[in-house]
């Protein structure tokens, strides 16, 4: 058995582990961090056979070039993701949701998003890195997680410490859909803001703006007037509470979001479109729909249910 | 008490304490955040205890909102029971190069440095909460005559320790950070310890700091 290692030649724009999050710490300050496509996560997982809960490497617009020593074994991609890989005498342009067999010498080459904004590599195997607070997710804010917190760095070593030997090949037919309609819940000071204000919110186009990471998505559209007070006592954050600051610009907190926050709470994502909500690269349109925490909590098991028919066709 | 309990998006109770702002309401939100995670409720990944404020997240594939409300109404809070707060001496150092904003602060304040430093360091503070950052204390009260607006521009960068004011409270910047508070001196404590897996933060809601000043040379020498 030869040592495995990613060789990290061009590590992209914003590479990092993430994996299901860290609970259980907002009260400190940590917020949840992890995947923020959490169903492509999981399906990256199990198309290799891994447990579900392995860290994977995530990449924003373009990905990392990375070239593989070692024991054969095999990848996959998922998100909406423009890739080739390069063999010894081929290269190959790659489809997402499909396993790739790697051998020693081969290089995958993530050239960059489609239309979107997340990818995910995993491959049948563990990365020899460490966890903190029970998660490797990696918050390059805070400097927090595996990899001393820091996203990927050119000329990188990564080591595998397992690899999975002798993997069918694995292939599900998915399409990202691409989602116009952010639906929303009320949010707590929803009556700070005036009755146009209001009407704006649910009514007309905000555009992603390009000041987005993974703290935040900030939008730019008609202002949102507030009549009632631009700041509130500091208070707990969530992953897709939209806060409305003095400038009438809304902003989505995403998964490395501070977790206090003084901005007035205009409304919160539902947990069903999370997913597709953080995939809206900047430049991308969308409208808020408001509806009732019953339907939100239905939609969520809808979308839970297909997660898992998804996992289980694997 | 909870004065009412609301939910925030669809995976989030919002509980809140009153519109006061003060340490006999946060002592209570510090009461049920003790309680409900010594509890270890099925479900419950989160809580945030802020000044009067109390957010409850959990996964909404274990559970929802009634479940969670209906749990929490029910909660027995044992009045009686001590939570193990500390009292913490915390050294900082107000030389000219760490006390970023004292100009802006003497004609804000119209106090000079001298009286701003005696009124800040002649206190106990009460930790409220912690967070925005990792660990960040929010301490309070400032006395009336020590209050200031944030910043009208924040900074990109405040140093790592950095202790700061604003309205009627003291934080301590646990890591560089961009922020807005009046900064006034800078501790060599190390407020947040990343490489522990328990407790990495120093000071929890419901602590008593003092702050003792120090000088540059023993802020240079320091050694926890």
């Amino acid at each position: 058995m030869n040592k495995s290692y990613f060789e990290i030649i061009r590590a992209g724009i914003h590479t990092t582990f993430q994996d299901k999050g860290r609970n259980n710490l907002y009260h400190i300050g940590i917020p949840f961090s992890g995947a923020m496509d959490n169903r492509n996560f999981l399906l990256a997982n199990k198309l290799v056979g891994n447990k579900l809960d392995l860290p994977v490497i995530e990449f924003a617009y373009q990905g990392p070039l990375i070239k593989f020593n070692g024991d054969k074994t095999s990848i996959v991609i998922t998100g909406d993701v423009i890739f080739k890989l390069r063999k010894k005498d081929n290269e190959i342009d790659g489809k997402c949701y499909q396993t790739y067999q790697l051998e020693n010498g081969d290089e995958i080459d993530i050239l960059s998003t489609n239309r979107s904004v997340y990818g995910y590599l995993a491959i049948s195997g563990e990365f020899d890195i460490r966890s903190q607070w029970g998660s490797y997710s990696i918050n390059t804010k805070a400097n927090i997680g595996s990899n001393d917190g820091k996203k990927l760095d050119n000329n990188q070593i990564i080591n595998i410490s397992k690899i999975n030997l002798n993997q069918d090949k694995k292939k599900i037919n998915y399409f990202n859909s691409k989602i116009e309609n952010i639906r929303v819940i009320k949010g707590t000071n929803f009556n700070y803001f005036s009755e146009e204000g209001k009407k704006l919110f649910f009514e007309k186009e905000f555009t992603v703006s390009k000041l987005s990471d993974r703290m935040g998505m900030r939008l730019e559209g008609p202002v949102i007037e507030n009549i009632v007070n631009t700041n509130i006592k500091s208070e707990g954050l969530l992953k897709g509470v939209i806060q409305v600051p003095a400038d009438g610009n809304p902003i989505i907190m995403l998964s490395d979001h501070g977790t206090i926050g003084g901005y007035p709470k205009i409304g919160v994502v539902v947990g069903a479109d999370y997913d597709r909500l953080v995939q809206l690269s900047p430049g991308s349109k969308i409208k808020f729909k408001e509806i009732e925490l019953s339907a939100a909590e239905t939609l969520f098991k809808l979308y839970e249910m297909e997660t898992q028919n998804l996992i289980s066709q694997i | 008490m909870i004065k009412y309990i609301s939910n925030l998006g669809d995976a989030a109770l919002y509980c809140d304490f009153g519109i006061e702002v003060n340490k006999q309401v946060n002592s209570e939100v510090i009461k049920y955040f003790h309680t409900i995670k010594k509890k270890d409720i099925e479900g419950i990944i989160n809580l945030t205890p802020s000044y009067n404020k109390l957010i409850i997240s959990y996964d909404l594939r274990v559970t929802n909102f009634k479940e969670v409300e209906d749990k929490i109404k029910n909660l027995e809070i044992n009045e009686t029971e001590k939570i193990n707060n500390k009292t913490l001496q915390i050294p900082v150092c107000c030389d000219a190069s760490f006390s970023l904003d004292m100009e802006r602060l003497e004609k804000k304040l119209n106090l000079d440095k001298e009286k701003i430093l005696e009124n800040f360091f002649n206190k106990e503070y009460f930790c409220y909460m912690t967070g925005f950052i990792a660990g960040m204390p929010f301490l309070g009260d400032l006395d009336e005559n020590m209050r200031a607006q944030r910043l009208e521009t924040p900074r990109v960068k405040v140093p790592k320790g950095s202790v700061g004011l604003t309205e009627q409270f003291s934080n301590i910047y646990t890591f560089e950070s961009p922020g807005g508070w009046n900064i006034i001196g800078n501790t060599p404590l190390e407020v947040f310890d990343s490489s522990k897996e328990k407790d990495p933060n120093l000071i929890n809601p419901g602590d008593i700091i003092i702050f003792k000043q120090i000088t540059l040379d023993k802020y240079n020498n320091y050694n926890e």
